[in-house]
């Protein structure tokens, strides 16, 4: 198998008065369909890491490959265009948009790709929905639902456009044990169902024993001694 | 409906109590911008209609625009020539072969010209003597021309033919000497010539001056008492469009060579005062549509504030910056779009109120109304410009929200 994701040297220092060095080389490799859990205290780089392996930000030195694709040739439209087609986003915080329904929110990333109609892009969206089991709630809008059910459509609107790596910074962070467990349930099905590859950053020890491989953050450096506790 | 124009809705829908208020006063700009303009274009309008109904719209007069060049400069056009004390040669006045200028004039089309002598004379009844302008005239031509068929309070134009000796005048010099129909006045060309008239008509135009010194008499009549047989001195030339006066004047000019003064050159100053009357009145209402940009402004901004979260969530997600500055724009565009129409509507209704107002002047009949300009125009130019200052208020929050990383606000919010 061959990495779908990675990181080649990536540094990502912020100037300044006081400069600080928030990602310092790193090296990686994410092969398609594995789940990785990215962990360590708290400060030492590991939202920085994510937001650099999701194309959000750009590093300092280094190359992020994406795809087999180089990315730093890439300007912020290019990026965004990757970003739609490739990757999903999942946040400790919901994150929806609190106007919209359910629905729509699913829809929001296969309507600003176009490819499909809107009749297909509606089955798609209710299928992705009955299978996290809140089909139900569809024409809801987001503050009527329970903080497990709002990350399920996070997670729903993260999968819309067939994404091949899921990023997702402390997805169980904000949740209750019995919602955690079923978020869990459903990454780690999508690796070994549809072979998409998930990258977690987390704190949750059980979600980190469920993963196929830890990456323990240092102060910005890859450090695969650091256990938790 | 477009994913952008969606978003854009749910902004405005979210804020409900400002995008009102913004709304409003683009509402009040427009309908303001509206009634004052048209307001003032109709009352411009009205003065124009007076001006170009009143008065002739081209005169083609005796007398040429500049001096003219003396043989000796002609002949050595290059050479420094200076010639001083010269008296040029007496010109006999009056527009020389005028019969064929005047078929030539006529030849042109959308417009009707009528010969004209023009004189002094003095006029005497009962010990009293009264200076006055002598028009000779073809009464048929003339009708064409002027309006003073329809100012005839007594008698016509047209008795002149029918009476060789008959005069024409003004009710303000009726009224000074007593006289009315078939009184007879003696009438006294400069040269001496002095001849009894009758009187057939009596005008009255509603300028004073004119009414008290303007007479007419048949062309013939005139020629004579002027020691001017078979002269005119001028055409008096009306359009079909008015507006086309200067371009008209210019070519009858050029091809009769005698000075021809449109009049749009002959109220120059009326017409530069107009302007300067339009720029202050757009500049007054244009200050209410600004202050309500501010108001739009004032919205986006906080919108915008407010929904930092959702432009790091929609520019996460793949929309470019491009699509959240459009997002933006289009908020600035309803808001104009809608308050422009609401605001034509009550634009209207206001217009409605001023055209009910009536007054009176003293010495006039009828009762009077404001003109108001109820063109298609007005109510394009109240919408475009509420329209562009809706758009040039919603650009700065549009460009910020444009140029926000996902990743600041990201890690703010983490
Ligand atoms: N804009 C910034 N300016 C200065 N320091 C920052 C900024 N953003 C993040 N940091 C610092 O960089 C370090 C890494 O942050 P982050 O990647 O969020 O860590 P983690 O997700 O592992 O908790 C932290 O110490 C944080 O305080
Ligand atoms: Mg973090």
């Amino acid at each position: 198998m061959s990495a779908v994701l990675s990181a080649a040297g990536v540094v990502r220092r912020l100037s300044g008065e006081v400069p600080v060095t928030l990602v310092d080389g790193v090296n990686l490799d994410i092969e398609r369909g594995e789940f990785v859990c990215i962990m360590g205290p708290s400060g030492s780089g590991k939202s920085s890491l994510l937001y650099l392996l999701g194309l959000l930000d750009v590093p300092t030195a280094g190359r992020v490959l994406l795809d087999g694709d180089d990315t730093s040739r890439y300007g912020e439209d290019e990026l965004a265009n990757r970003r739609l087609e490739k990757l999903g986003f999942i946040f400790q915080f919901h994150f929806l948009l609190a106007e919209f329904t359910v629905m729509e929110n699913v829809l929001l990333p296969m309507r600003r790709l176009g490819k499909l109609s809107d009749d297909s892009a509606r089955t798609r969206a209710r299928e992705l929905l009955e299978r996290f089991g809140i089909g139900a709630q569809s024409a809801k809008r987001p503050h009527q639902l329970s903080g497990g059910e709002r990350q399920r459509v996070a997670i729903a609107r993260a999968l819309a456009n067939e994404p091949l790596v899921i990023l997702a910074d402390e997805p169980t962070g904000n949740l209750d044990s019995v919602s955690s467990a079923n978020v869990r349930q459903i990454l780690r099905g999508l690796t070994r169902e549809t072979a998409t590859t998930v990258v977690a950053v987390t704190h949750d020890g059980s979600f980190a024993a469920a993963a196929d491989r830890r990456i323990g953050i240092v102060d910005g450096k890859i450090d695969n001694a650091w256990r938790p506790g | 409906m477009g994913l952008q124009s969606s978003i854009a809705l749910t902004h405005l829908t979210s804020r409900r109590r400002q995008t009102l208020v913004s709304l409003s006063c683009v509402v009040l700009g427009v309908a303001f911008f509206l009634a004052v303009s048209s307001l003032m274009s109709g009352s411009e309008r009205d003065f124009l209609k007076r001006l170009v109904d009143n008065s002739a719209h081209i005169t083609v007069s005796d007398e040429f625009r500049s001096a003219a060049v003396q043989p000796a400069a002609l002949r050595w056009a290059d050479g420094a020539v200076h010639i001083s004390h010269v008296k040029p040669k007496t010109e006999t006045r009056g527009i020389r072969g005028y019969r064929q200028k005047l078929a030539f004039v006529e030849s042109l089309p959308g417009l009707r010209a009528a010969p004209m002598l023009v004189g002094s004379a003095v006029l005497t009844f009962a010990g009293r003597e009264h200076g006055v302008t002598l028009s000779g005239i073809v009464p048929s031509k003339m009708k064409n021309v002027s309006t003073i068929e329809e100012k005839t309070v007594a008698g016509s134009l047209d008795a002149l033919s029918a009476n060789p000796n008959g005069i024409v005048i003004g009710k303000g010099l009726a009224d000074k000497f007593g006289l009315w129909l078939g009184s007879t006045v003696s009438v006294t060309a400069p040269s001496g010539v002095n001849r009894p008239m009758k009187v057939v008509g009596v005008f009255r135009m509603g300028n004073a001056s004119v009414d008290e010194t303007q007479t007419f008499t048949l062309l013939k009549r005139a020629q004579m008492l002027l020691e001017r047989p078979n002269r005119v001195n001028r055409f008096v030339i009306q359009l079909t469009d008015p507006y086309q006066a200067r371009v008209v004047a210019q070519r009858i000019e050029r091809a009769v060579g005698y000075k021809s003064l449109s009049w749009i050159e002959a109220s120059e100053d009326f017409l530069s005062l107009l302007l300067i009357r339009r720029i202050i009145m757009y500049s007054v209402v244009s200050a209410i549509l600004i202050v309500a940009s501010f108001g739009i402004y004032n919205t986006l901004s906080t919108i915008v504030m407010e929904k930092t979260r959702d432009i790091a969530i929609l520019k996460s997600m793949g929309f470019h910056s491009r699509d959240i500055r459009r997002i933006f724009l289009i908020e600035g565009v309803i808001i104009g779009l809608i308050g422009s129409a609401v605001g034509v509507a009550c634009g209207l209704g206001l217009m409605r109120v001023l055209a009910s107002i009536q007054f009176k002047i003293p010495g006039v009949t009828e009762t009077q109304h404001l003109p108001l300009d109820w063109s298609v125009t007005q109510y394009a130019l109240a919408a475009a410009f509420a329209l562009i200052s809706c758009i040039a208020a919603s650009y700065l929050p549009a460009r910020r929200a444009g140029r926000l990383h996902p990743v600041d606000i990201l890690r703010g919010a983490a």
